[in-house]
């Protein structure tokens, strides 16, 4: 009982991630039919940035510990932001209008470049998050949460909250979901759809950035390969709620955090001891064999084809 | 065709030599169109004669291979219908084109994106809403589930929420019961009564010439016929071909 609440609390915690990320690939493909494989990358780059740029101000002193997060957070999102803007100006608008195939090669050609990008600024080894705080340890029913795992699923939610209301409530959010729907109708609105896809990438690649800063923040490192797993799993998550569809991105990035975790913590058990929780990792790719084999359109998608 | 080609200084619209083609399918052969400033203009012709082709080419929604298109005396052939929506230019597509997903008020508010006058959409709204009062009745309600009368009047609606000089209209009759037929007629010869430029494309041809001062007929990509409405309801011709018998 006690495990089952604690890994809940850690499922929570990673779901909040993996679903942050997940909307960077579902916001993407609602308006492109595109897989922008090179996401994971642009969540690993935020994740190296904050690290790198905090590091440089630590050594430099002088600043209160808050400022140098917050500012190792701002630079991440902001760069991640160009970053995200760039790759679609470069790898997928000459393509729009080519075959799938392209834009999907040229999507994993750019993963390796922003890889191999960082490996040469930041090299082979892991970067450790610097310790800013002493994290608080409170302890209920059993289970302990840290304060470092509140602040992340309060922040995940918040901005989740914050995209929400700006895809249902704003201009911009309208002229999305309209081109979402109908590109060629969007255009006799009024709505340039380069601006739409441009910002669709901006948006995500900003959640993506905050995303690799919590992750690398939780488990205390960065590295220059972390954003092929991440991004992986992220995909899987916006698969399993429905790929295309905000609320389903969100829902499938929890749900998957927490069978991630849940599995983690009961395949010991359940095996006898033969399989331990480091085969963590195979619940997603699970989840993503299952959901594409029985359910392609995932549990909040909607039929293919209905779109218009 | 004298007659029907009003001077260029009057109009709103002028096409000369327009050629619109689907990769090697040349669908419009060459025409010429002309639409005065608050005219109601219609064109009519078969299936597949090119007119919702002409249309989406006037919006900006298909490359004219050749020919040139003039609007309020700027060239704008080969601009991209998101930059015509602010010049005046709207296009309520065929098949009643509404976002199906979205409620009919954003599909309303979708119709004004390019405005900043906060206040005039909110009149405008107001103003639809009052044309077409089923919509006010179902303003939350999502578009793709209102009747077909209903989403054609939600275009209708939506596209005048952009304040459109130009407004071009593709067959708005299709598919509709007789007695929608005859209100959304209404509704075309209110906006015109009201200083809307418009170029109506119908396959009801009849009902389209007797509310327009002049029309144009298309036959397989070229303008076969030009002249006043009245002149072309009684030429033998087109009773024949278009007006059943
Ligand atoms: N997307 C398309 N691709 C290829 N040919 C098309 C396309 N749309 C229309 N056509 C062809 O162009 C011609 C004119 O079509 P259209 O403009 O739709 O005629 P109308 O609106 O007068 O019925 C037809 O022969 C039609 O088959
Ligand atoms: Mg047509």
């Amino acid at each position: 009982m006690d495990i089952f609440l604690q890994q809940l609390i850690n499922g929570l915690v990673l779901g909040s991630i993996y679903a942050l990320i997940a909307l960077g690939y579902t916001m993407v493909y609602g308006i492109l039919e595109l897989i922008n494989f090179a996401h994971g990358e642009v969540t690993m780059m935020g994740a190296m940035i904050c690290i790198a740029v905090m590091g440089a101000l630590l050594s430099a002193g002088g600043l209160p510990a808050i400022v140098v997060l917050a500012l190792g957070l701002a630079a991440a999102i902001s760069i991640c932001m160009v970053l995200g803007y760039s790759i679609e100006r470069v790898a997928y608008r000459p393509l729009r209008g080519a075959p799938r195939l392209a834009p999907l090669i040229t999507a994993i050609g750019m993963s390796i470049v922003l890889q191999n990008t960082a490996m040469l600024i930041w090299g082979k080894q892991y970067l450790t998050f610097p310790k800013l705080f002493e994290p608080q340890r409170y302890e209920w029913a059993g289970a302990h949460v840290t304060s470092l795992q509140i602040l992340i699923v309060v922040l995940a939610i918040t901005l989740m909250g914050a995209l929400l209301l700006l895809v249902h409530r704003t201009r911009l959010g309208r002229a999305m979901r309209a081109t979402a729907q109908s590109p060629e109708l969007a255009g006799l609105m009024g709505i340039n759809p380069n601006t739409v896809i441009s910002f669709t990438f901006i948006i995500g690649a900003a959640l993506g950035a905050v995303a690799g800063v919590m992750v690398s923040a939780y488990y205390g490192l960065a590295h220059y390969y972390m954003g092929f797993l991440l991004g992986l799993k992220a995909f899987t998550a916006a698969v399993l709620g429905g790929i295309g569809n905000v609320a389903g991105a969100m829902l499938g990035g929890m749900l998957l955090g927490i069978i991630e975790s849940l599995g983690a913590g009961y395949i010991g058990p359940l095996t006898g001891g033969f399989l331990g929780s480091h085969y963590q990792d195979v619940f997603a790719f699970f989840v993503l064999i299952v959901m594409l084999v029985f359910r392609p359109s995932g549990l909040l998608g909607e039929r293919v084809g209905e779109r218009a | 065709m004298s007659r029907a080609t009003s001077s260029n200084k009057q109009s709103l619209l002028s096409v000369r030599d327009l050629r619109v083609a689907y990769g090697g399918v040349v669908a419009v052969k060459g025409i010429d169109l002309e639409v005065g400033r608050g005219e109601l203009v219609c064109l009519i012709g078969a299936n597949g004669a090119g007119k919702t082709t002409t249309l989406k080419a006037l919006a900006g929604m298909l490359r004219p291979a050749g020919g040139t298109i003039r609007y309020d005396g700027h060239a704008i052939t080969r601009r991209r219908s998101y930059e015509l929506v602010s010049l005046g230019i709207a296009l309520v597509p065929e098949g009643r084109g509404i976002f199906g997903r979205l409620s009919v008020l954003e599909n309303l508010k979708l119709g004004a994106y390019v405005r900043r006058d906060t206040l005039g959409v909110s009149q405008d709204l107001d103003r639809g809403f009052e044309l077409f009062p089923r919509l006010a009745e179902r303003r939350s309600q999502i578009a793709g589930t209102l009747s077909g009368g209903e989403q054609q009047m939600l275009a209708i609606a939506r596209a005048l929420m952009s304040r459109p000089r130009l407004l071009l209209l593709d067959e708005p009759s299709m598919g509709l019961a007789p007695i929608m037929v005859q209100r959304i007629f209404g509704t075309i010869r209110r906006i015109a009564a009201e200083g809307v430029t418009l170029l109506l494309v119908e396959q009801n041809a009849r009902l389209a010439l007797e509310i327009s001062r002049r029309g144009y007929v298309m036959e397989s990509g070229r303008v076969t016929l030009a002249d006043e409405a009245a002149a072309l309801l009684a030429n033998p011709d087109v009773k024949r071909a278009y007006l059943g018998g």
